[in-house]
């Protein structure tokens, strides 16, 4: 890995939901072309961490920059940072009322201000990178949970974010419909797409990602290159996680 | 015996001749329900909205006034514009009147079923929209109303089929809309065909918006 300037740099993170402390200061750099895996048990605070990575949530204190720009300072405008930022749901979070490609252009034009051709152009690419451009015209309901989670990320490259975060990308799909989103994630990460990504696929992990880190009650225990994470890891916290994991 | 009845209510002699007021009443009750959908529903629409922002004083007054507006009787709105408010100085026409009351409680109405459609959104909607850039208005705009209006549909022509049957009450403070010409046309002829054909006037207007209404039912059921 090269030693240039993270693409996104956070520090001494913390999060409240009232009385409960879910984030307990979190350092992360993740450099260009990086993907790292976020593991952890559930309530670890994973998903806050992506979340809080583009003010989804509102962190408590600490800093988050991106690409050099602190997000969290006052007068940022968010909706410049957003569109630099993509993201990758649980539960696919398509537009129902508009098509795939409805779905990939409507930031295109209303964000960047694009014209439907120029956006519709840019959408068919994006679809294309997802293996769906025939799906263009097909609605959310008419696709599978694996098309609709590539639709997703079609969404998310349209805008051609320097980082894209997947908070559990693949946990709501039927099991045979999973390997086609982790085939798209990793061409995505061959492209040299700087990724973090919140996922129990390990093996996904051990083949794909640079770094892993795992995240325990709000703190990163450890984190490491995956063979070490996951073939030594110094806590015993850690093998106990990797067990249950496995178990099943 | 069925002389009588039709002599009664479908007496041809008075019914041609005050063919002409009711046709006057059916265009003016048109007007009054068109003018009432319309500004009543947008009125609902731009509240719904505006609570969308979750704004604490303006949220309550927004309750406030709908909670006000649906539990009044339409008629003891109307009859307020019309009679009560001319003596703090307030004038409008029994027509202006009639429009504002039922424009004003549609419009409440409407308010609570667009934000009920709004609520039924999953958030998941608006973190994806706005994790791609989109302003909190945008998202509203092209991501969450879209849905919220599909859903809301049925329930709300529902609504204003019932709201707008109410322009009938504008027969009270005199506006020339179909009851009240066959009202009139009744006290004049001394007999209740002309009733019969403002009952029929009615049917004519209101039998295709019902259809319509059930139509919209199952074309807009939300495919889950």
């Amino acid at each position: 890995m090269s030693d240039s300037a993270p693409i996104l740099d956070v520090r001494a993170l913390y999060k409240s939901f009232g009385h409960l402390e879910v984030l307990k200061g979190i350092d992360l750099q993740v450099k260009p072309r990086e993907l790292v895996f976020v593991i952890g048990p559930s309530g670890s605070g994973k998903s806050t961490l992506l979340r809080c990575c583009n003010r989804l949530e509102e962190p408590n204190s600490g800093s988050i920059r991106i690409e050099d720009i602190d997000i969290l300072a006052p007068g940022v405008d968010i909706n410049a940072v957003r569109r630099r930022i993509g993201m990758v749901f649980q539960s696919f979070n398509l537009y129902p009322h508009l098509n795939a490609l409805g779905n990939v252009t409507l930031a295109l034009r209303k964000v960047e201000g694009k014209t439907r051709e120029e956006a519709e152009s840019l959408g068919i690419q994006a679809l294309t990178r997802v293996g769906l451009a025939e799906k263009a015209k097909s609605f959310p309901n008419e696709l599978s949970g694996g098309q609709q989670q590539r639709v997703a990320i079609a969404r998310a490259l349209a805008l051609e974010p320097v980082i894209v975060l997947f908070d559990e990308p693949t946990s709501a799909l039927d099991p045979e419909l999973v390997g086609s989103v982790l085939s798209v994630m990793r061409e995505l990460r061959e492209s040299g797409m700087t990724m973090v990504v919140v996922s129990h696929e390990m093996r996904f992990a051990q083949s794909a990602a640079d770094r892993v880190i795992f995240m325990d009650d709000g703190r990163i225990l450890e984190q490491g290159p995956p063979e070490q994470l996951f073939n030594a890891p110094d806590h015993p916290r850690i093998q106990e996680f990797l067990r249950t994991i496995q178990a099943h | 015996m069925l002389d009588r009845l039709v002599d009664t209510f479908f007496n041809w002699q008075v019914m041609s001749e005050y063919l002409p007021k009711i046709v006057e009443g059916f265009v003016i009750t048109i007007q009054l329900a068109l003018a009432v959908v319309v500004s009543g529903i947008a009125c609902g629409l731009v509240l719904a909205m505006v609570r969308s922002f979750r704004m604490r004083p303006v949220n309550f007054l927004i309750i406030g006034v709908v909670d006000v507006l649906r539990a009044l009787p339409p008629l003891v709105i109307i009859i307020m514009f019309y009679f009560a408010l001319p003596t703090v100085g307030i004038k409008m026409s029994a027509f202006v009147a009639t429009w504002l009351a039922l424009s004003l409680v549609l419009a409440a109405f409407s308010e609570e079923i667009f934000w009920a459609g709004i609520l039924a959104v999953p958030k998941g909607q608006w973190e994806a929209a706005r994790s791609t850039g989109l302003t909190f208005l945008q998202t509203l705009r092209f991501v969450v109303m879209p849905q919220a209006v599909r859903i809301t549909i049925p329930p709300l022509t529902n609504r204003t089929i019932a709201i707008t049957k109410g322009t009938a009450l504008g027969a009270v403070v005199a506006v020339g809309e179909i009851l009240y010409q066959a009202q009139t046309a009744y006290s004049f002829s001394y007999n209740p065909s002309p009733l019969t054909m403002g009952a029929i006037a009615y049917l004519i207007l209101f039998i295709p918006v019902v259809y319509f209404g059930r139509w919209v039912e199952t074309r807009f059921a939300w495919k889950r």
